[in-house]
């Protein structure tokens, strides 16, 4: 089954960091991606660029609205995600608690709608 | 006002007593109650039903002499009536009956908290739950609370908990202590319920997670509890001191700055002296007992570790002894990537990576993390660097602490070109 792991986290969090510890951060991520890859669970992912460089979009009353900034003013951010395939929610959560992610912010897990 | 605060002070007085009941006898009480009707749930909601009268009677009359008999009498009466209440169901009339042969005031309770722990970790229950259904009937954890322990959803755990207590009601498992024959097979799915709880705590005995670390003392009560009730099992004592060297080393697993510091580099001195001896006693008269088995063996290799490590002298042919006796005993791949570790301090890497050979084909391990952490660690020795590097990439990605992840990364990046 898969599930789609959001990765919420302060952006600021990572901009402050110095350049060593981002080097840290990012080398923790291309682990977890590495150890997806050998359990073979891995289905596919991504990082997004920073919540400055989002668009909205909305038609209401037959109207186009675009407005700059992100859909949701919060705290945390989404800023990236994993997309999985495991036996259960149980095997997502496991995965979800090794996640980098975690440990700096909220990782979501959403089992995926299969339209097919 | 007098009155006014008169009232306030036995809130607190009452408030107080109930607590230090439910923490002293709060599995008792269940397991008294639902020994007789088969009815874990039941037994639960009585009970909780019977803490909250008491909070409302207690302040305006005063604390009953014996709580827990108070409590007792109130949480059968709520019984009977929730299983009056659905008297169709067809094991109610059963369970009506054997309550109602309860003598109201016994005295002293009998403690049936062990025949209720060998009913949870009966081999009808699903091996996953059994853990999680100890911690909830012996002691009253949540659900919630066990879900994040055990990783997994509130919602998920609440079911897999209601589910395990049906079917021990429906498929009529009995709250006994097995017999002489059975005993060490079922004894042994009681002790590993209570390891698995000891070991999720492990997972992160030095974190933030309070939830975690009330696990590993949890898990220690139950231990105990265990062998002040079966004094003559000898597996009940093994685990036990395998958990206490385990928990012994706790703190000495952090330095100062947080960081993460394997066994062969700690300091003996921040171990907990008293928490050794207390294992050391265990063991021993778990060995005048004459009956080896899985927990003692393990908690055998645990004393030799701190042997070494407080003598400094090396007795890494005595550890592969007992490794190759815990295999041959349960034949995990578990003990034989720990095996490795000292089939690598007596005759090299080279060989300890041929010893870990069979296991490349077990499935099992891609996720398992301290597999990835000694081929990396082998790998290294033996000059295989970019075999090395990708099997300390996927233990740092398997791995959930993040000191730990630090400290291989760190490893990683000490291995040469």
């Amino acid at each position: 089954m898969q599930y789609l792991l959001l990765l919420h986290a302060e952006e600021a969090g990572f901009m402050n960091m110095t350049p060593a510890q981002q080097q840290q951060g990012m080398a923790a991520y291309l682990a977890y991606t590495e150890a997806l890859k050998e359990a073979g669970v891995f289905k596919g992912s991504n990082r997004l660029r920073p919540v400055a460089t989002a668009t909205t979009v909305r038609v209401a009353d037959g109207k186009t609205q675009v407005l700059d900034g992100p859909y949701a003013d919060s705290k945390e951010q989404l800023g990236g995600y994993y997309l999985i395939d495991v036996a259960d929610l149980d095997a997502a959560l496991a995965w979800a608690a090794r996640c980098p992610g975690a440990g700096h912010g909220i990782v979501e897990v959403r089992p995926i709608w299969d339209m097919g | 006002m007098l009155d006014g605060m008169n009232l306030r002070e036995g809130d607190e007085r009452a408030r107080t007593t109930a607590e230090d009941v439910a923490r002293r006898s709060y599995g008792k009480l269940v397991a008294f109650l639902a020994s007789r009707t088969g009815n874990v749930a039941a037994a639960e909601d009585a009970l909780s039903e019977a803490f909250t009268a008491a909070l409302t009677d207690w302040p305006r009359n005063g604390c009953p002499s014996n709580p827990e008999g108070w409590l007792m009498t109130v949480a059968r009466r709520k019984l009977i009536d929730m299983v009056r209440a659905e008297s169709r169901h067809p094991v109610a009339d059963v369970e009506l009956q054997s309550l109602e042969d309860v003598v109201a005031d016994a005295g002293e309770l009998p403690d049936e908290r062990l025949a209720m722990m060998f009913a949870c970790a009966h081999p009808a229950i699903d091996a996953g739950i059994r853990s999680p259904l100890i911690l909830q009937v012996v002691l009253g954890l949540d659900a919630k609370a066990i879900a994040s322990a055990f990783l997994t959803s509130p919602a998920a755990m609440g079911k897999r908990l209601v589910r395990a207590k049906e079917k021990i009601r429906q498929a009529g498992i009995s709250f006994r202590v097995p017999g002489r024959e059975e005993l060490p097979a079922r004894l042994d799915t009681v002790l590993e319920a209570i390891y698995a709880g000891f070991t999720e705590g492990w997972s992160d005995a030095d974190g933030a997670d309070l939830v975690r670390r009330d696990l590993i003392e949890e898990s220690l009560f139950l231990a105990r509890l265990v062998v002040e009730l079966m004094p003559g099992e000898a597996e009940a004592r093994g685990l036990l001191a395998l958990m206490l060297y385990a928990n012994s080393r706790r703190r000495a697993r952090r330095n100062e700055d947080g960081d993460f510091v394997p066994l062969s580099m700690q300091n003996p001195a921040f171990w907990d002296g008293s928490q050794i001896a207390e294992a050391e006693g265990l063991l021993h008269r778990a060995a005048e007992m004459g009956c080896v088995g899985r927990f003692q063996l393990e908690a055998a290799i645990q004393s030799a570790h701190a042997n070494r490590c407080r003598k400094g002298a090396a007795n890494w042919a005595d550890v592969l002894e007992l490794y190759d006796a815990l295999f041959a005993l349960t034949g995990s791949p578990v003990v034989l990537i720990n095996r490795a570790l000292a089939v690598a301090e007596l005759h090299g890497a080279k060989e300890a990576l041929a010893s870990m050979q069979e296991l490349k084909a077990d499935a099992r391990l891609a996720e398992y993390q301290p597999y990835w952490a000694a081929r990396a660690e082998l790998l290294a020795r033996t000059g295989e660097h970019a075999e090395a590097r990708h099997a300390y990439q996927v233990a740092i990605g398997l791995e959930r602490d993040a000191a730990v992840r630090q400290f291989l990364e760190r490893r990683m990046d000490a291995i040469g070109d």
